[in-house]
C-alpha cells in the first residue's frame, strides 16, 4: 500500500496547475497529463517528432494493452498500480533535483564515498542540477573524450545513438528491427512500453565489424534521465561482435517507481552480443516503504547460425525485480547464455531469470545462477529451457545457487523444462546454502568485521558469474555487494 | 601476557569450564594437555571470543585488558590468534584473496597502511616457503579439497603474517603425519620471539618434542589440575590420562 501512496503523493508534490494548458501547448511543457489515452500515446510520439509509422505502432500497442491483464504468476506482492495515475511523458526539468549535494540523501552520499565514486560524478548520479557538463569534463576530462569515442565508433560503422535519434537518422534499420524480438502484443508490460516508450539506446554493428570499445563508460554519461520506459535496441550483422554494458554500480537517485523497459538484441549469422547489467535502484527504505518495481523484458534473439548471445546481470537494487533476460536460439549452432547474480535485502523482492528456447539444431545454452537472500527478502529463479522438436542435439547446463543470510528470507528455484526433441541434452543442478557461523567466526578470527565477512564469503559464492563482467566492472561489483548486504548480519 | 581467573563457560547450557586459572608471561609457551572433554577447545574458542561460549563467571586480561569485554574481530585486531583444529572451507574465496583480505582488515584496525599488491606477494611467498606451501595452493579457494597437512599450514601461514602476541594452537598435530607435525611445528617455532606468547593445545605429547613448552598445564574436567615444565609432558606419555578422568570424559 505505502508504496503506491508514495507514487501519489509525489505526483501531487509536482505542482499540476503549472501545466494546467497541458500538451496542445507549444510552450516547453514539462509533461503530458496524468493518465494514459490514445491523446496522450499521440502526445509522446508527436513531441518526439516521429514518423507516422512509428506513432500507428505505439496506438496498436496501446490498443492492445488495454485488452491485457497485468501477471499475476511472479513471486511478489505488491499494491495494484493505478496507470491512470501515472505520468507517461516528461521533458528534462531544469528545476528539478537538489541544487547541491549538501541537498542530497547523505545515506546516498555514504553509498558513493564507499564505492570510490569521484566527487563530479557524483553529482551527476544524484541528480544535482546542472551537474552534468561540469561531470563530463572532470570525470571524462573534456568533452572531447566523449568526440573521440563517438569518432573512433564512427570509423568501425558502428552506429550507437538514442533510439529517437535513430528513428530520423536510420529510420530502416529501427523499422526492421523494432520489435522484431519483443513484439508489441508480448507482455502486459513490453506492450505497455511499446505505446510510450521515451528513450534508449540504439545501437548497430555493420557486417564483420568487432566494435571498437566497450559500449559502457560512455553510457555512464548518456545513461542520464532515459526515463521510466526505456527502448534499447542492438543489432550485431554477420559477423559483428558487440560488447555493451548497461547500468552503473552507484544507486541512481530515481523519481520514478515503475520501471518498465524493454531490451532486444538481435544477432545475424556468426555475430556475438555480450550484454552486461548492473542494477542498482533505489530498493525502498529499511521498512520496505519506497523503491523502485522494475518490470523488464530483456530477450535477444539467435538469428543466425553460430550467433551467440550473453547476458550477464547484476541485480542489487530495485524494491520489486521482475525480469527474464532470454534467447531465442534460432539459428543452428547458436549459443545463449545467461550469468546472473541476484542479491536481495530488506523487503527486496526478485523474482529473474532466463528463458532458452532452442528452435534450430545444434543450439547450446548455459545458465548460471545466484540468488542471495538476506532480511526479510524473497528471492525467486524462475527459467525455461524448451527445446522445439525440430532442435535436434539441443543443449544446455543449467545451476541455480542460491545462499541464504539469516533466517527470515526465502530463496525460490521455479525451473521449468521442456525437450520435444529426443535428443536434447538438458542438464539441470541446484543448491541452496546458508554462510554458516562457523565460517563467520573462521574470518572474524582473522580480523574481518561482519560485514567484510559476508562480502567475501558472498563474492565467493557468485565468482563464477562476476568473471563474466567486463573488466573494469569487476573490483566496482565487488564492492557493490558488500554495500547491497550491509546490515544483513548481526 | 594472558591472566585467566576462575573461568567458568557454558557450550549448549552444560558448564565445561569450571573455575580455570592460567597464567601466560610474556614470551612464554605453554602447553595445555588433558582427556577429551576436558575442555581444552573451549578455552580456545572462549579465548577468540566464539559467540556459542558463554562465559558464566572469572575474568580473562589479555595484555591489561579485559579480553572478554571484546567481540571477535577486536581480539583478532588486538593481536589474539587462534589456529582453528578444524579450518572452515570457504568456496570461491582464493586463498591469497583471503590472506590479503585478512592482513589488512588488521592493518587498517591498527591503522597501518594497507599493503599493495606487490608488497603483499612479496611477504606471502617468503612465509609461504618457509612453511613449504606452494603459490598453486593459495590461487585454490580457501581450504577446499585442501589435505589435513595443508590445512594446518594453512593456519600456520595466517598466524605468521598476521604477526599476532598470543598464538593459540587447537590441536594444530591432529590428523598430521610425522613430517608435517615438523614441518608444522618449524613453523611455529620460527614465530618464537620474546614478545609473544603461545597456548600450544594438543592430546598427545608428540606435538611437544618439537614445539618444546616452557609450562605444560593438564586439564581435567574444566580446571587446570596441575602443572609442570617440559617433563611433565613425556609423563603422561607414559601414564596416561587415566588419572584425569579420561574414562569419564564425555
Amino acid at each position: 500500500m505505502p508504496a503506491v501512496q508514495e507514487t501519489v503523493e509525489r505526483v501531487k508534490q509536482i505542482d499540476v496547475d503549472k501545466y494546467k494548458y497541458g500538451f496542445f501547448t507549444d510552450i516547453e511543457s514539462v509533461m503530458a497529463p496524468k493518465g494514459l489515452n490514445e491523446e496522450v500515446v499521440r502526445f509522446i510520439s508527436a513531441k518526439k517528432g516521429e514518423p507516422d509509422w512509428l506513432r500507428d505502432w505505439r496506438l496498436e500497442a496501446f490498443r492492445r494493452w488495454q485488452t491485457m491483464q497485468e501477471p499475476k504468476w511472479a513471486n511478489v506482492q505488491y499494491p495494484k498500480i493505478n496507470f491512470q495515475e501515472l505520468y507517461y511523458y516528461s521533458a528534462p526539468k531544469s528545476t528539478e533535483g537538489p541544487k547541491s549535494l549538501a541537498e542530497v540523501d547523505p545515506e546516498l552520499l555514504k553509498t558513493y564515498e564507499k564505492l570510490g565514486i569521484p566527487l563530479k560524478e557524483q553529482e551527476v548520479l544524484a541528480g544535482v542540477q546542472g551537474a552534468p557538463k561540469v561531470a563530463v569534463d572532470a570525470v571524462f576530462d573534456s568533452v572531447s573524450v566523449v568526440t573521440t569515442f563517438k569518432e573512433e565508433l564512427a570509423k568501425a560503422g558502428v552506429i550507437f545513438c538514442s533510439i529517437s535519434e535513430a528513428v530520423k537518422n536510420h529510420p530502416e534499420l529501427v523499422k526492421k528491427y523494432l520489435g522484431s524480438v519483443v513484439p508489441i502484443t508480448d507482455n502486459f508490460f513490453a506492450t505497455l512500453n511499446s505505446a510510450v516508450f521515451s528513450d534508449g539506446s540504439f545501437v548497430y554493428v555493420p557486417e564483420g565489424v568487432r566494435c571498437p570499445m566497450e559500449l559502457s563508460t560512455y553510457f555512464r554519461i548518456n545513461a542520464e534521465k532515459t526515463g521510466q520506459f526505456e527502448r534499447t535496441l542492438i543489432i550485431a550483422d554477420k559477423g559483428a561482435y558487440v560488447s555493451y554494458l548497461e547500468g552503473c554500480t552507484a544507486p541512481m537517485r530515481d523519481e520514478n517507481q515503475l520501471h518498465a523497459a524493454v531490451v532486444e538484441l538481435v544477432a545475424l549469422e556468426d555475430a556475438e552480443i555480450k550484454y552486461s547489467t548492473v542494477q542498482n535502484w533505489y530498493p525502498g527504505d529499511a521498512e520496505g516503504k519506497g523503491g523502485v518495481y522494475n518490470f523488464v523484458t530483456k530477450r535477444g534473439d539467435c538469428r543466425g547460425h553460430r550467433s551467440k548471445i550473453s547476458w550477464t546481470q547484476v541485480e542489487t537494487g530495485s524494491a520489486i525485480t521482475w525480469k527474464y533476460p532470454s534467447c531465442i536460439l534460432r539459428g543452428n549452432g547458436s549459443r545463449g547464455e545467461f550469468y546472473s547474480i541476484a542479491i536481495s535485502n530488506g523487503y527486496q523482492q526478485v523474482d529473474s531469470g532466463t528463458k532458452m528456447i532452442h528452435l534450430g539444431r545444434d543450439t547450446s545454452s548455459r545458465i548460471i545462477s545466484k540468488g542471495i537472500a538476506a532480511g526479510y527478502s524473497n528471492n525467486t529463479y524462475r527459467g525455461l529451457v524448451s527445446a522445439h522438436r525440430k532442435a535436434t542435439n539441443a543443449r544446455n547446463f543449467t545451476c541455480c545457487d542460491s545462499l541464504l543470510i539469516g533466517d527470515k528470507c526465502g530463496a525460490h528455484t521455479v525451473p521449468y523444462i521442456e525437450a520435444k526433441n529426443a535428443s536434447a541434452t538438458f542438464e539441470h543442478e541446484a543448491t541452496t546454502s546458508k554462510i554458516s557461523d562457523d565460517q563467520l567466526f573462521y574470518c572474524l578470527s582473522r580480523g574481518l568485521s561482519e560485514e567484510e565477512a559476508v562480502a567475501l564469503i558472498v563474492n565467493g559464492f557468485v565468482r563464477d558469474v562476476l568473471q563474466q563482467l567486463p573488466m573494469e566492472f569487476m573490483a566496482e561489483t565487488q564492492k557493490l555487494i558488500g554495500i547491497s548486504l550491509e546490515g544483513s548480519v548481526g | 601476557m594472558l591472566e585467566i581467573k576462575n573461568l567458568h563457560a557454558n557450550v549448549d547450557g552444560r558448564e565445561i569450564l569450571k573455575g580455570l586459572d592460567l597464567t601466560v608471561p610474556t614470551g612464554e609457551v605453554h602447553a595445555i594437555m588433558g582427556p577429551n572433554g576436558s575442555g581444552k577447545s573451549t578455552l580456545a574458542n572462549v579465548l577468540a571470543g566464539k559467540e556459542d561460549y558463554e562465559v558464566t563467571e572469572g575474568s580473562v586480561t589479555f595484555k591489561g585488558e579485559d579480553l572478554l569485554a571484546m567481540d571477535a574481530t577486536e581480539r583478532a585486531v588486538a593481536g589474539v590468534f587462534l589456529a582453528f583444529q578444524y579450518p572452515m572451507e570457504i568456496p570461491g574465496v582464493a586463498t591469497m584473496t583471503f590472506l590479503r583480505s585478512a592482513v589488512n582488515a588488521v592493518r587498517k584496525a591498527r591503522g597501518e597502511e594497507e599493503l599493495s599488491t606487490p608488497d603483499f606477494l612479496r611477504v606471502v611467498k617468503e612465509k609461504a616457503k618457509g612453511l613449504k606451501i606452494d603459490v598453486d595452493m593459495l590461487r585454490r579457494p580457501l581450504n577446499v579439497g585442501f589435505s589435513g597437512g595443508e590445512k594446518k599450514r594453512n593456519e600456520i601461514l595466517q598466524m605468521a603474517l598476521l604477526e599476532p602476541s598470543l598464538c593459540v594452537l587447537d590441536e594444530t598435530d591432529s590428523g598430521l603425519d610425522i613430517d608435517a607435525v615438523r614441518i608444522v611445528a618449524d613453523g611455529v617455532n620460527a614465530l618464537r620471539s620474546p614478545e609473544r606468547s603461545m597456548l600450544v593445545i594438543t592430546h598427545y605429547q608428540r606435538l611437544l618434542n618439537y614445539i618444546v613448552p616452557d609450562r605444560v598445564h593438564v586439564l581435567s574436567a574444566g580446571r587446570v589440575a596441575r602443572s609442570g615444565g617440559p617433563e611433565l609432558a613425556l609423563e603422561l606419555e607414559k601414564s596416561g590420562y587415566a588419572e584425569y578422568g579420561e574414562a569419564s570424559a564425555a
